[in-house]
């Protein structure tokens, strides 16, 4: 099992032979697939998507159906994302809020 | 008043939502459809995105054909409705929707002048400790997580609450090639033996969950019944949980969680509206009042589907044309009344089988009563079941907006969706009082987060 937090949470039983998108997240390169939502081209690669801003702990999405508000992603400019409904694009500069505790 | 000068708006491209513009658009009228999502099909049928693969049957299962038939019913409206996919409706007022562009981030307002509101539902949260850790989903969201993306939320899933949901996930999960470690009802096996024969009323929907079950028992997946979640463990991400079993506590190690209690009603928007609401105690919930076809008690409003009470994706079906059908009837359009009538009645056959279920999957009553008072309710600003208790008994807080208005629970970006269920119970167990009486959330706009400059720029009288 991977306990490790820098471990992925999710992992693909499926629909993997699609094609590639460069992004990065926290600063460092990163590989998508075209159709991935910002929550899974994070979550296929590290274990957590955000910070809470009340506890300071990790976060990873709850509902994944827009309905929670829970993993909402920053951008390296700043912006705001709502993680399980935005599609991920090649470039997107993506922060987790931080190496996990 | 003529067929062309009515301009209906249906919020939602479910299964309510489909029906409902199907039937509007035979009637020769053109509604809106503005939907959330990018495509259609709500969440119980939602569409992955256009370059998957994987057939209906994977992604569907037994409902593949009525997936199918409510998507390309819907394909086939797409030039004679003015369709708005990607589109919030984040605040409703008498005769005007705003609503927020998604890829665009540009918000806009709509009129209507008859408006079906098919807006749906989210899984039922009771948190336990540790529910807020990266790898605990619900129920729902571990569905969508495979179906909508083709990923599974771990390597060794628990699915736990109760629910007819419960047995369905762990089925997809186990079917996809993932391990289920254990699946934990909180409902016991003489809860469903006592509910057989109302549930006997719709034979073939009994049939598929006895299918589930059966089937994750040959695969020897472990079946617990009558336990009582207790926590989940570790500390930066899920590593075991932990359960009562009415004897004992066991401890399971896992690296994820899928949970929920069944679902619950997106019921803003029939708030914001102005519609009536009453206590349903089958459903635990204060919900939108409507009649046998669906009118609220707003003129010129319309309730289906899921979003107006739990009926199931059937159900949402008939509601979603029944609705239409009232709607029609209401301004003068002559309809087929004989189908209306077997609509109807349809919808009344359906109550029993989901008296059945509730039978069955019993909301556990007792949950706020063993509440540690740690444990956080609110997973958007951290607000502990303690806390609420605390506040209601030094204030005197009695109802769930003043609870609201003192502690901020469901105040934060959730809007109360996640933790208005479990705020309600821990109020109620704190004052002495049923569920009915402290009353229900009061839905805000906006109804979800959108840009605060947006707000400012569309909307002047709303508060954000």
């Amino acid at each position: 099992m991977n306990n490790k937090p820098s471990q992925p949470l999710l992992h693909r039983v499926a629909e993997s032979d699609r094609a590639t998108v460069p992004f990065t997240l926290d600063g460092q390169p990163a590989s998508a697939l075209v159709g991935d939502t910002l929550l899974t081209a994070i979550l296929t690669q590290c274990g957590q998507l955000r910070r809470n801003e009340f506890s300071n702990e990790p976060r990873a999405g709850f509902c994944m159906m827009g309905a929670c508000q829970d993993c909402w992603v920053e951008t390296a400019s700043g912006e705001r994302l709502r993680a399980c409904s935005t599609l991920i694009e090649p470039g997107m500069a993506l922060c987790t809020g931080g190496p996990s505790a | 008043m003529t067929k062309s000068s009515l301009q209906p708006v249906v919020v939602g491209a479910g299964p309510a939502g489909v029906r409902a513009a199907q039937t509007l658009v035979s009637y020769g009228v053109r509604p809106v459809v503005v939907d959330e999502a990018p495509r259609a099909g709500g969440q119980i049928y939602r569409q992955p995105p256009s370059n998957f693969k994987r057939p209906a049957q994977t992604l569907y299962g037994f409902e593949a054909t009525r997936a199918m038939a409510v998507h390309s019913t819907f394909d086939t409206l797409t030039n004679q409705i003015d369709y708005r996919p990607d589109s919030l409706v984040w605040n409703a007022q008498s005769g005007l929707l705003d609503v927020l562009h998604g890829p665009t981030q540009t918000t806009h307002r709509l009129p209507y002048q008859q408006l079906i509101v098919a807006t749906g539902a989210t899984d039922r949260v009771l948190p336990i400790p540790g529910w807020t850790l990266p790898g605990v989903y619900t129920l729902g969201g571990a569905q969508v997580a495979l179906k909508f993306q083709g990923c599974a939320i771990g390597h060794q899933v628990v699915f736990m609450g109760t629910g007819p949901l419960l047995y369905l996930v762990a089925y997809q999960y186990a079917k996809a090639g993932v391990n289920v470690a254990a699946v934990l009802d909180t409902a016991k096996l003489s809860d469903q033996l006592s509910a057989m024969p109302a549930l006997l009323t719709q034979p073939a929907v009994l049939l598929k969950g006895m299918y589930y079950v059966a089937w994750l028992r040959a695969q020897g997946v472990v079946l617990h019944s009558g336990v009582r979640p207790l926590h989940v463990l570790g500390q930066t991400r899920v590593q075991a949980v932990v359960w009562h079993d009415g004897k004992k506590e066991l401890t399971l190690a896992c690296d994820a969680i899928g949970f929920g209690y069944a679902l619950r009603s997106e019921t803003q928007l029939a708030d914001l509206l102005g519609c009536h609401f009453a206590f349903d105690p089958l459903q635990r919930a204060h919900l939108p009042e409507r009649d046998g076809a669906g009118r609220a008690s707003v003129a010129g409003i319309y309730l289906a589907g899921d979003g107006a009470g739990i009926m199931g994706a059937d159900a949402a079906e008939w509601a979603g044309e029944l609705a239409a059908l009232a709607l029609l009837t209401d301004n003068g359009v002559a309809v087929d009344s004989a189908r209306a009538q077997v609509l109807e009645q349809k919808l009344r056959q359906l109550q029993r089988f989901r008296t059945g279920l509730a039978r069955a999957f019993p909301f556990p009553q007792n949950w706020a009563a063993q509440a540690p008072a740690d444990l956080v309710v609110c997973r958007c600003e951290n607000i502990t079941a303690g806390e609420l208790r605390r506040t209601a008994q030094t204030s005197g807080a009695d109802e769930l907006n003043r609870l609201k208005a003192l502690t901020r629970v469901g105040m934060g970006r959730c809007q109360g969706r996640v933790c208005g269920v479990a705020a309600a119970e821990i109020l109620a167990q704190a004052t002495g009082q049923s569920v009915e009486q402290v009353g229900r959330l009061r839905g805000q706009a906006p109804i979800k987060p959108i840009p605060i400059h947006l707000v400012h720029a569309s909307a002047p009288g709303v508060n954000a």
